[in-house]
């Protein structure tokens, strides 16, 4: 059994009348199933399927399709680092391998205690700011790898 | 001598005590133009977009009064309106700034344009990665509803409209109208052929559909306030309105800078406004519109008749910065995103960057694009490795010519147009890559250099 929050399935029931096809309530409800449980397991797009009046197989797509939608446990912080031109241009690559060395963690891994996962990611539209890293859901800009030095020192010790 | 901006849309966001909250956005006005929109007849407000000859800031910049008169007002179907919110163009960051900091001024100018095109219910389409811009939007559309600027009969108008906050997730397709009414509708993001599938006729659910970008909607606003034929007056023929042009890279201020369309070159808004270059670099190419549009480079002339007919002969510095001057020299204004680049890039590093974008964005829909640009970011990318041949730079131009034109949207263009336009402009860089690895690997040496672009 799924076990939501009272809150997520408040918001669920909410979000789902408003879409003249219920169908186009997927996607909302992949994200609000994610936040509640950290990531989306066969039984969580099951779930989603059956609010939905869907097949699994409707929500599986969407999930290996859009790239921010998991289907394994994330670590405690996600870090995400933008590649694209601009913020590789300003330095992006050197954050990276900074961050790599503060996790000891590879990019596109989580760490092995499981504090981090580190990823890159595509273009975060902050381009005159870069580079651009995400920490869960709040942007950090102008990160370059003494910055970035200064953000792992506090996610390692739990102040950030 | 800093050139100044004229701000139309960015007017009061930067302003000391400006905030994004209703009080503060109707004490400067806000909302005014929707209370004139909700007394004039829809087709009235039509005709003012018409007269403003205002293109469309998301990139194609099609005439967004044109966009409207083709939607199918006979098949008794009900109208959507969707605001393109999927900012994703690497280089462009204009519709984050209007999200964030005036979130007001998007509701006020869909609604009028809601309004104006009948729309029975109307979307915002922002990406997955802007949770803030999300949580803005979401109270600032429940404060609106408080003051029935939206919701049930509309300042007594009669007429009633809501807006639903939709949240992407991470792919770049959703910015292509019909991918992003594919998703839109609970599918994956693949884009639809058009014909049929112009969204105007056959949009989100078959019905006729209107999608704009964020900051074309702003411009709604503004045309409705000084009517369109003084919003026109703003620019150049066929050039109306400010533009906010995102400029990143090597320049010493990076931001976001408005302006009417043509007021300034190219060069102006690189070395004036911007502030020019890093002490003791060069400027090497700028890709002005956004990643997709044709890299231009530094020392190139540019020759040609623009659509009035008038002939130029421009270096870089001197295009002007608006739609048919950028259209003329071979490239585009896009979606507003300058991306420049000082003589320490290696173009190779930096296509190798742009393919890599585009692989992984790729919908897979179509075999030339999901088939072809991933083969292009593997020659790039073994390229930067240490293993480039000289006839690499042939071999990716003539993977690109296979793509564009050969898909169902745009997209194999957005993705082919970088490596066509690299090569056509950096071939000797590419070959050289080749020639300096084979004579690195001769001397003993490891025949690859360190990347810093990707």
């Amino acid at each position: 059994m799924l076990h939501l929050k009272p809150e997520t399935i408040a918001k669920i029931d909410a979000l789902v009348p408003r879409y003249p096809v219920i169908r186009s309530a997927a996607l909302p409800l992949c994200h609000l199933v994610q936040e509640d449980q950290g990531y989306l397991s066969q039984e969580a797009m099951e779930w989603i399927a059956e609010r939905l009046e869907l097949e699994p197989i409707n929500i599986i797509e969407l999930v290996t399709f859009y790239p921010m939608l998991r289907t394994e446990p994330p670590g405690k912080y996600q870090v995400r680092v933008c590649r694209t031109l601009p913020c590789a241009l300003a330095g992006a690559y050197k954050t990276c391998a900074r961050f790599e060395e503060e996790f000891n963690c590879k990019v596109g891994h989580t760490s092995e205690d499981g504090l981090v996962t580190l990823e890159y990611v595509e273009c975060h539209a902050d381009c005159g700011r870069a580079p651009v890293v995400m920490i869960g859901e709040d942007e950090y800009t102008d990160i370059d790898p003494e910055k970035a030095s200064e953000l792992a020192g506090k996610i390692k010790s739990a102040t950030l | 001598m800093p050139i100044k901006e004229q701000r139309l849309i960015l007017k009061y966001v930067d302003e000391p005590g400006y905030t994004n909250d209703i009080d503060c956005f109707i004490r400067h006005g806000g909302y005014e133009a929707l209370k004139k929109a909700v007394t004039m007849k829809p087709e009235e407000i039509c005709a003012e977009v018409m007269d403003s000859g205002v293109r469309g800031r998301g990139g194609a910049g099609f005439p967004a009064g044109m966009k409207w008169k083709f939607l199918d007002r006979k098949s008794g179907k009900p109208i959507y309106l969707i605001c393109n919110a999927d900012e994703s163009e690497p280089g462009t960051f204009k519709d984050r700034q209007i999200i964030h900091k005036d979130p007001h001024q998007l509701i006020e100018g869909m609604m009028c344009a809601a309004y104006g095109i009948q729309a029975k219910l109307a979307f915002i389409y922002i990406r997955g990665e802007f949770f803030e811009g999300y949580r803005i939007l979401e109270r600032a559309i429940e404060e609106a509803r408080a003051k029935n600027f939206l919701g049930e009969n509309i300042l007594g108008s009669g007429y009633s409209c809501d807006i639903i906050v939709h949240r992407g997730a991470g792919a770049y397709i959703c910015g292509e109208e019909t991918g992003l009414i594919e998703s839109l509708e609970g599918n994956r993001a693949n884009p639809r052929i058009k014909p049929p599938y112009f969204p105007a006729a056959l949009g989100l659910y078959q019905c006729p559909t209107i999608v704009n970008n964020v900051e074309t909607l702003c411009d709604v606003k503004h045309v409705l306030t000084m009517g369109g034929k003084e919003f026109a007056k703003i620019g150049t023929p066929g050039n109306t309105g400010t533009r906010i042009w995102g400029v990143s890279g090597h320049v010493q201020k990076p931001g976001y800078y408005e302006f009417p369309c043509s007021a300034l070159t190219l060069g102006e808004l690189i070395y004036d406004v911007c502030g020019g270059l890093k002490p003791g670099r060069r400027l090497k190419a700028i890709i002005p519109g956004g990643s997709s549009s044709k890299i231009l480079r530094a020392d190139e002339r540019f020759k040609g008749k623009l659509k009035s007919g008038e002939e130029f002969d421009w270096g870089i510095e001197d295009i002007p910065m608006d739609f048919d001057s950028l259209m003329a020299v071979g490239s585009m204004s896009g979606s507003g995103g300058v991306i420049v680049m000082d003589d320490t890039t290696d173009m190779v590093e930096a296509l190798a960057n742009l393919n890599y974008f585009y692989a992984h964005e790729s919908c897979g829909q179509c075999t030339p694009c999901r088939e072809g640009v991933p083969w292009m970011r593997k020659v790039t990318a073994r390229m930067v490795a240490g293993k480039a041949r000289e006839e690499d730079a042939d071999l990716l131009k003539s993977i690109a010519d296979q793509i564009a034109g050969r898909t169902i949207c745009a997209f194999g263009e957005a993705a082919a147009w970088p490596v066509q336009s690299f090569i056509s402009k950096f071939k000797d860089e590419f070959v050289e890559k080749a020639r300096e690895q084979a004579s690195r690997q001769k001397a003993g040496q490891e025949a690859a250099m360190e990347t810093t672009l990707i």
